[in-house]
């Protein structure tokens, strides 16, 4: 086949999603004049679901396994995109009855480019469309941050983002351009080639630990974490949603087709009794430090978004046990784990975005005796909180368990078992601070004069589709853990 | 018929939560409804598995697939140890309905996750594969929180909040030793079967034993892990403390039992003496403080305190008639702790609303709740390990085992024994038959005991006699589950 037509049927649905985000644009402009916000935001909304459904139609129904160009699309790669898209829509529903922003269009198409950037990034092998792809997607995120152009706390959290995103972005291309010096080639595939059989340069380390500096800051990693409270707080809550899970997803899997197929030579070991450098003690102490820090700090927060970011944070560190471990074997570990996370955390980011809607804050004292005012919003809640910390049966139990194991079972056995145990009572600790939010929702008094949410439908039915994605994962992993290893058996990479 | 027992359980749960609110009447008939269900279950399937059941033997309820990658299957299983625990979950679970007949506020909340409650511990008992075992024992924190932090008394939020992350702390650690017993045995399956068989290496097993036996006694009330449990029991409102007492502190002994001691055979000959010491430590210690207490319930859960060192004590003895006697005393003190704290939190706090033992003093309420003294005095009687009740056979045996491996340490615990006398005597007279008021108009005019309350004490009370005078019904189940052959490594060597 022609390589340009390749490239064209590799990317349609990155296609469809740009084009629907410019048909979004259009359909704003013509309707903008004098028609009501709440209208013109149906639509918008609606037109972006309608392109996420085509473009997961499309990548869903057409079987695809093309390698040109800097393109390397697999049907792993179709089937995550699947993942994004889906957890684009959720996030589009939840923006519907925001009453945020006037400029709806704009919102909605930045929200579609972040979704292409995304999609790009899963299906690349060539670090600088990658770097490309991952800068589609953080220039849109940094204007979505800044939406709430009535928040001081959202620009706040637009130029912190901005600041510190563009400093990883900086750290990165820097370590690219490094490794690009060493082995002269940018797709990952040569670089292992090239690396293999010669003595690592130091300047290579220095180009790797860059790349991944740049990373941990997109994963909000410890000790690069900063930015994250602060954004999941001030940006709109659809917006930080999007961060908290799309993102995640995407920068996990990419990160990890980066170390597995370009630095294979350059693993080195974190086992407790025999240490090699390497980019695994680097992940491993950036794990250790999360789950520390972000549980920690969790404990003491106030505001129900600052502790969703600060348990995100730990999560991060759960997850890198994934790459810190055998990390081929593991994959499937990670990608269930990251969506997973993925689906609940969307899913509490719904409830505060719902309490928002109808008037509070995401404050701790906000969530007062919601369990009786609204009963079906606060069993979601008690859902996602509960599998965030790891109770059975949802989810985030089995996430957790699995990657455990798997982190565990890495040869030779048991050598990564500080790092399991640190995790295991790292979220033994986590459960004291949901079950802070679960107090408030279940055990305080309500006071009589506060104004309960009547959540949009489209909002209401999205937080129990999403809650009950977390019950049935939970309950059979089998159904997504299935899947995963088998197209990761079959397409590895 | 036994997997019912679960499944029942949740269905009680489930459809108490799509119940329209306000019908607390209703939520009660549904929750009595599952429970005496699940009572009936766990009946038939006993009187099912004691009728097929050869020496040792499991009898197997479920045996599904579950999670193809790890090995993981939905297997339910029994044989006698789980059968005793399982009736006792039955008896206990129903007992707890009629004392918490008065529940009023949120009732339909609050019989959903008294059932979900219900529901795990029935699946703890039966799960023979040790993941599932372990989503049970996991799932059943969350209720126990929210019933205290919910619906309990004094301190409620801190009691329900210390024995939610001790029991979450004792669960991480069984996780740990779990995955590192999943990948050094390499049996690329959790069914206990399968990873009993092992092999482990002798130096892994000396950490692995302490860490999961440790996580699950944490629940037993092992010392000095304890100090959960009589804050939480003080906290919770009656229907939960009698469960905590009853069967979550057996949950923890049930684990110890059936995961720590059996994967690590070697591990526990190298821990033996010092848990049993720890064991006797609580049993001594548990009653000693309980002598001293002036909150009534603060008595009766240093005493669970003291009680549960009699299981620990007889697992640890590592001879039969130490086993069985702990797992007799399981089921014992499941009965009469319910009992204890029926008559503590139901008959007496709920009327008198106080539990200080010199408030009380002056209310003779032997004269004023004649029932709930006589109640008292048989549970006393019983939980002092008078002859004629379960805890005298339960606690002779243990007795009777510790003196074949450790002769000081049996003579200690039979000190104990001693203590328990006394501050049951002495809290019996405090709160019951002090004749404080002298002039009968004085008398506090309390509300008369219902008539759940009557059933619920009788079915406990006759409960504890039976098995007295009748031990062999329970033994007769819980001898042959001692001969398995995987449970044969724990005897060589015991007695000594």
């Amino acid at each position: 086949m022609n390589p340009f037509l390749e490239c064209l049927t590799a990317l349609a649905p990155e296609i469809i999603v740009v084009s629907t985000a410019l048909i979004v644009l259009l359909a704003d402009l013509a309707m903008a004049g004098g028609k009501p916000v709440a209208r013109r935001a149906g639509l918008a909304g609606a037109i972006t679901c309608l392109g996420c459904a085509l473009a997961m139609a499309w990548a869903g129904l057409m079987p695809c396994s093309a390698h040109v160009a800097m393109l390397a699309v697999s049907p792993v790669t179709q089937w995550l995109k699947l993942t994004l898209l889906l957890l684009t829509i959720f996030a589009a529903a939840l923006s519907w009855g925001g009453r945020f922003t006037r400029h709806v269009g704009e919102y909605f198409a930045l929200l579609l480019l972040a979704a292409a950037g995304l999609m790009l990034l899963v299906s690349s092998d060539n670090l600088l469309l990658i770097f490309v792809a991952l800068e589609l997607l953080s220039v849109s995120l940094y204007a979505l941050a800044a939406f709430d152009k009535s928040s001081a706390a959202s620009a706040e959290a637009a130029l912190k983002y901005l600041l510190f995103g563009g400093m990883s972005a900086a750290f990165t291309l820097y370590g690219i351009s490094l490794i690009y010096g060493i082995t002269g080639d940018l797709q990952l595939g040569y670089i292992a080639a090239r690396l293999r059989g010669q003595p690592a340069e130091p300047v290579f380390y220095a180009g790797l630990v860059m790349t991944l500096i740049g990373f941990a800051f997109k994963l909000a990693a410890a000790p690069f974490h900063l930015w994250a409270p602060d954004v999941y707080e001030g940006a709109p809550t659809p917006v930080a949603s999007f961060i908290a899970s799309g993102s995640k997803v995407a920068s996990f899997f990419v990160l990890a087709r980066i170390l597995l197929t370009a630095f294979p030579a350059a693993r080195g070991t974190a086992a407790a009794s025999d240490y090699q450098a390497g980019w695994v003690p680097v992940l491993a102490a950036l794990a250790a430090v999360s789950m520390v820090a972000g549980n920690v700090a969790a404990i003491v927060q106030s505001n129900v978004k600052r502790l969703l970011a600060y348990s995100a944070i730990a999560h991060a560190g759960y997850a890198l046990l994934a790459l810190v471990a055998d990390a081929r074997h593991t994959l499937a570990a990670l990608l269930f784990y990251t969506i997973t996370y993925a689906f609940t955390v969307l899913g509490a980011f719904a409830v505060v975005a719902v309490m928002e809607q109808s008037g509070r804050r995401g404050n701790l004292a906000d969530f007062e005796g919601l369990g009786r005012r609204a009963p079906v919003l606060s069993f979601c809640m008690l859902v996602f909180m509960l599998s965030l910390a790891g109770i059975p049966p949802l989810a985030g139990f089995f996430g957790k368990f699995y990657l455990f194991v798997a982190a565990a079972a890495a040869a030779p056995p048991l050598s990564l078992l500080w790092l399991v145990v640190l995790a295991v009572a790292a979220s033994a600790v986590s459960l004291y601070y949901y079950l802070q939010v679960l107090k408030q929702i279940y055990a305080v008094a309500p006071s009589p004069t506060a104004a309960w949410p009547r959540p949009a439908l489209s909002a209401q039915a999205a937080i129990v589709l999403l809650a009950g994605i977390v019950i049935v994962l939970g309950c059979a992993p089998d159904l997504l853990l299935g899947k995963i290893t088998d197209l990761l058996r079959s397409h590895p990479f | 018929m036994l997997a019912w027992t679960i499944y029942i359980s949740f269905l009680g749960a489930a459809a108490l939560m799509f119940l329209p609110g306000g019908n607390a009447r209703l939520a009660r008939i549904i929750a009595l409804l599952a429970a005496l269900g699940g009572l009936a279950c766990a009946a038939a399937g006993v009187a099912q598995c004691a009728r097929h059941a050869g020496p040792g033997a499991l009898t197997d309820v479920v045996n599904w697939p579950w999670i193809a990658e790890l090995g993981v299957r939905f297997h339910l299983a029994a044989d006698g140890i789980s059968l005793v625990l399982v009736l006792l979950t039955g008896i206990a679970a129903v007992a707890g309905v009629l004392f918490s007949w008065n529940v009023e506020e949120r009732c339909r909340e609050f019989f959903a996750l008294y059932l979900a409650l219900i529901g795990g511990v029935y699946g703890v008992f039966l799960s023979f594969d040790l993941f599932l075992l372990f989503v049970f024992y996991e799932l059943a924190i969350i209720p126990k929180y929210f019933l205290i932090a919910i619906w309990g008394s004094t301190d409620r939020e801190y009691g329900a909040m210390k024995l939610a992350l001790y029991s979450f702390v004792g669960s991480a650690m069984v996780l740990v030793g779990l995955i590192a017993a999943y990948v050094v045995s390499g049996a690329k399956s959790f069914e206990w079967v399968d990873l009993a068989r092992g092999p482990y290496p002798a130096a892994f097993q000396y950490w692995a034993f302490p860490v999961v036996f440790v996580g699950f006694a944490i629940l037993a009330g092992l010392w000095p892990f304890h100090t959960w449990a009589p804050t939480g029991h003080v906290a919770a409102p009656t229907a939960a403390s009698m469960l905590l007492a009853g069967v979550v502190m057996k949950l923890g002994a049930y684990g110890a039992l059936r995961v720590a001691m059996t994967l690590f055979p070697i591990g526990l000959h190298a821990w033996q003496d010092t848990m049993a010491a720890l064991a006797v430590v609580g049993i001594v210690y548990g009653a000693l403080v309980a002598l001293v207490q002036q909150d009534f319930k603060f008595v009766i859960g240093y005493s669970s305190v003291s009680h549960m060192g009699f299981v620990l004590l007889g697992l640890m003895t590592l001879t039969q008639i130490g086993f069985s006697g702990a797992v007799l005393q399981m089921f014992s003190h499941g009965i009469i702790a319910g009992l204890l704290f029926a008559v503590v939190g139901r008959m007496v706090y709920d009327r008198t609303h106080t539990r200080d033992l010199a408030q009380l003093q002056p209310m003779n309420l032997h004269q004023v709740l004649p029932f709930a003294a006589t109640t008292f005095i048989i549970a006393g009687a019983a939980s002092a390990g008078f002859p004629g009740f379960s805890g005298f056979v339960a606690e002779l045996q243990v007795l009777v085992g510790a003196w074949k491996s450790f002769p000081w340490l049996a003579v200690l615990a039979a000190a104990g024994v001693l203590v328990g006398i006394a501050y049951t005597w002495r809290v019996l007279l405090k709160a019951f038959f002090a004749e404080g008021a002298v002039d009968r108009r004085d008398l506090p005019r309390l509300e008369p005991i219902s008539a759940p309350e009557r059933a619920g004490a009788l079915l406990l009370l006759g409960t504890t006699v039976i098995i007295g005078l009748w031990p062999g019904l329970l033994l007769g189940l819980i001898a042959p589950a001692l001969d398995s052959p995987l449970l044969q490594p724990l005897w060589k060597g015991g007695a000594r």
